[in-house]
C-alpha cells in the first residue's frame, strides 16, 4: 500500500499516508494502541474494507479494481485468523477447517486434514462443534481453516487477545512454524511481551501505529 | 469425520422458512391445477360449442294459414338440393313441443298455435353457402328464413373464451404469487443467515457458491411443495361428478386423455419458480455483503 488513507463512512480520517510492502516470506508484527487501526489496516489487507485515498495492490493487481469475484479469489490466499472467529455453528470443526476447500471446489484430502487438525492439536474435536470449544481451540481451529487453502499470506488479527500466557505461546508458535515453512505473516498485538518472545525464535519486523500513521519500530523492543 | 464438499449444508437448517415453502407451494400448485382445469374445459367447452352449433342451420317457414304446408315442402325441396347439405329434416310437433315447454309446460296443444314449421340441415360440406342460401330463399320461398346460429354462437363461444383467458390469468398470477412468496421466505432465510454468510465471504465464498446453496434448498421445496398439491388436486378433479351425472356446463371439466399429463408440468414450473426467484433473492441480497 502506498499512501493510502482511510476513514470510516467517509468521515475523518483514521489512517493516512499510510505506506507499507509485506516482504514476502517475512514475519511482521503490527502494533499500537486500542483504537490505532490495526484491525482496520488489516481489513484492508484482504479487501474487507477499500482505501479511501491511495494505492492498494495485492499479489499485482489494484485491489480497488477486483470485482466480488476477484475479492473472493484474493481472500483465498490470504488466511485471515480474526479476532472473534466466527465458525459455521451448525457444522462440525472438520467441516469448518475444510471449508474454504469446499467453497474454493477444491476436493478435501482427508490425510492432510487430519495432519492439519493434529498440527494445531484439535484431532480429538474433529467432530466437536465450535460452540463446544475454548477460546484456545477456536484460535486454532481458525489458524487452521485460515492456512488450509495454502495461502500466500497468513493475517492474525490479536489471535492471542482472549488466551492465557500459555496458550498465546502455543498459538505463536504455530504462526512462527507457519512462517519458518515460507509463509508471509503478519499479526495485528498490542502484547509486547508477545512479540518479545517471538523475536527471540524468528527474525521480525514490527510496525507500529501511532496517530493514524506507521512506523517501523524494532530499537525499544 | 465426513468426507469433503459440505455442498448446500453451509446453509444452516431452517425450519419454518422450509415449511412456509412447503406449504404454499403446495397450495400455490393445488389452485394450478384447478386452474388449468378450468382453462383446458373452457377452451373444449367454446370448441364444442361453435362445432355443434356450425354443423347444422335452421330453416323456420312461417307462413299464413292453409300456405304453411306447401311453403314448407317448398323449402324442403331447396334445401335438398343445396350443395354441402345434407337431408333435410322436418321437425316433428312433438319435438317442436319438446323445444317449447321449457317456456309453454309439458301439456301446451302446439296444434292450436301458429308455431313455425322447423326444419333442420346439417351441413355436410365445406361448400355450403349459407349466404347462398339465404338468397334462394328469399326468392323462391319468402315465408322460410334461414338461421345458421351465428347469433347464438358468438357471445357463447366469446364467453367460453373470456373464461379461458381467465383459467390463464390465474394460472400466471398463481405463478407470481408463489415466486413473491418464495422469494420472500429467500430473503428471510438469507437475513437470518446473515453471519453465515458473512463468514463465507471472509473465507473466499464466490457470491455464486453461497447462492447456489440457497437456491438448492428453495428449488428442491418448492418441487416436492408443488408436487405433492399437484397430486391432491389431481385427486380433487379425478372425485368431480363424471359426464353423465353433472351434464351441463360441467360436462367434460377436468382433464381428459393426454391433458391428465399436463399437470404434472406443475413442479416442474415451480420448481424452476423457485430457482429463479431464490436466486435473484439471493445475489441481490449478497451484493450489500462486502
Amino acid at each position: 500500500m502506498r499512501d493510502v488513507g482511510f476513514g470510516y463512512h467517509g468521515g475523518p480520517e483514521l489512517l493516512s499516508d499510510m505506506t507499507l510492502s509485506l516482504q514476502p516470506g517475512m514475519f511482521h508484527f503490527l502494533t499500537g494502541p486500542s483504537g490505532s487501526g490495526k484491525t482496520t489496516l488489516l481489513r484492508l489487507c484482504y479487501a474487507d474494507l477499500l482505501p479511501s485515498s491511495g494505492q492498494m495492490t495485492a499479489f499485482g493487481g489494484d485491489v480497488r479494481q477486483l470485482t466480488r469475484d476477484g475479492i473472493a479469489d484474493l481472500r483465498r490466499r490470504v488466511g485471515v485468523v480474526h479476532q472473534d472467529t466466527q465458525f459455521l455453528d451448525h457444522l462440525p470443526v472438520a467441516e469448518n477447517v475444510a471449508l474454504p476447500l469446499s467453497v474454493a471446489g477444491q476436493p478435501v484430502d482427508m490425510d492432510a486434514l487430519r495432519d492439519l487438525l493434529g498440527w494445531v492439536g484439535l484431532t480429538q474435536h474433529a467432530r466437536a462443534m465450535p460452540p463446544s470449544l475454548s477460546g484456545g481451540e477456536r484460535q486454532r481451529a481458525a489458524l487452521a481453516r485460515a492456512v488450509i487453502l495454502s495461502p500466500d499470506l497468513v493475517l492474525a488479527d490479536e489471535p492471542t487477545g482472549n488466551l492465557d500466557w500459555d496458550m498465546s505461546v502455543r498459538l505463536m508458535q504455530l504462526l512462527i512454524e507457519l512462517n519458518k515453512s515460507g509463509k508471509t505473516v503478519l499479526v495485528a498485538t498490542h502484547d509486547m511481551n508477545l512479540i518479545r518472545a517471538a523475536k527471540a525464535q524468528v527474525a521480525a519486523r514490527v510496525l507500529r501505529i501511532a496517530n493514524g500513521t506507521l512506523h517501523l519500530a524494532g530499537a525499544d523492543l | 469425520m465426513r468426507d469433503g464438499g459440505s455442498g448446500d449444508r453451509i446453509v444452516p437448517p431452517t425450519g419454518f422458512t422450509a415449511q412456509l415453502t412447503l406449504f404454499s407451494a403446495g397450495a400455490m400448485a393445488f389452485l394450478a391445477v384447478f386452474a388449468l382445469a378450468l382453462a383446458l374445459a373452457t377452451g373444449r367447452l367454446a370448441d364444442r360449442w361453435s362445432s355443434e352449433l356450425a354443423g347444422s342451420v335452421t330453416v323456420r317457414v312461417s307462413a299464413p294459414e292453409g300456405d304453411q304446408d306447401a311453403a314448407t315442402q317448398a323449402a324442403m325441396q331447396v334445401l335438398s338440393t343445396t350443395p354441402g347439405a345434407g337431408q333435410p329434416r322436418l321437425l316433428p310437433a312433438d319435438e317442436v313441443a319438446g323445444l317449447l315447454a321449457p317456456w309453454f309446460g309439458p301439456d301446451m296443444p302446439v296444434d292450436a298455435l301458429p308455431v313455425p314449421s322447423l326444419i333442420d340441415l346439417p351441413i355436410t360440406g365445406e361448400d355450403f353457402d349459407a349466404g347462398g342460401l339465404r338468397l334462394r330463399l328469399e326468392a323462391e320461398v319468402p315465408a322460410a328464413v334461414l338461421d345458421d346460429h351465428t347469433e347464438w354462437r358468438r357471445p357463447l363461444v366469446t364467453a367460453a373464451n373470456r373464461l379461458r383467458a381467465l383459467g390463464i390469468v390465474s394460472l400466471l398470477l398463481i405463478a407470481a404469487a408463489s415466486a413473491s412468496m418464495i422469494t420472500l421466505a429467500a430473503k428471510a432465510a438469507l437475513a437470518a443467515n446473515g453471519q453465515v454468510i458473512r463468514v463465507l465471504r471472509l473465507i473466499g465464498a464466490r457470491d455464486i457458491t453461497i447462492a447456489t446453496a440457497f437456491v438448492r434448498r428453495f428449488t428442491k421445496r418448492a418441487a416436492i411443495g408443488a408436487t405433492v398439491g399437484t397430486l391432491c388436486g389431481m385427486a380433487g378433479i379425478a372425485l368431480l361428478p363424471g359426464m353423465e351425472a353433472a351434464g351441463g356446463f360441467l360436462t367434460g371439466l377436468g382433464f381428459q386423455g393426454w391433458g391428465w399429463l399436463l399437470p404434472l408440468l406443475i413442479p416442474v414450473v415451480a420448481g424452476v419458480v423457485g430457482f429463479l426467484a431464490t436466486r435473484w433473492a439471493a445475489l441481490k441480497m449478497l451484493g450489500a455483503v462486502r
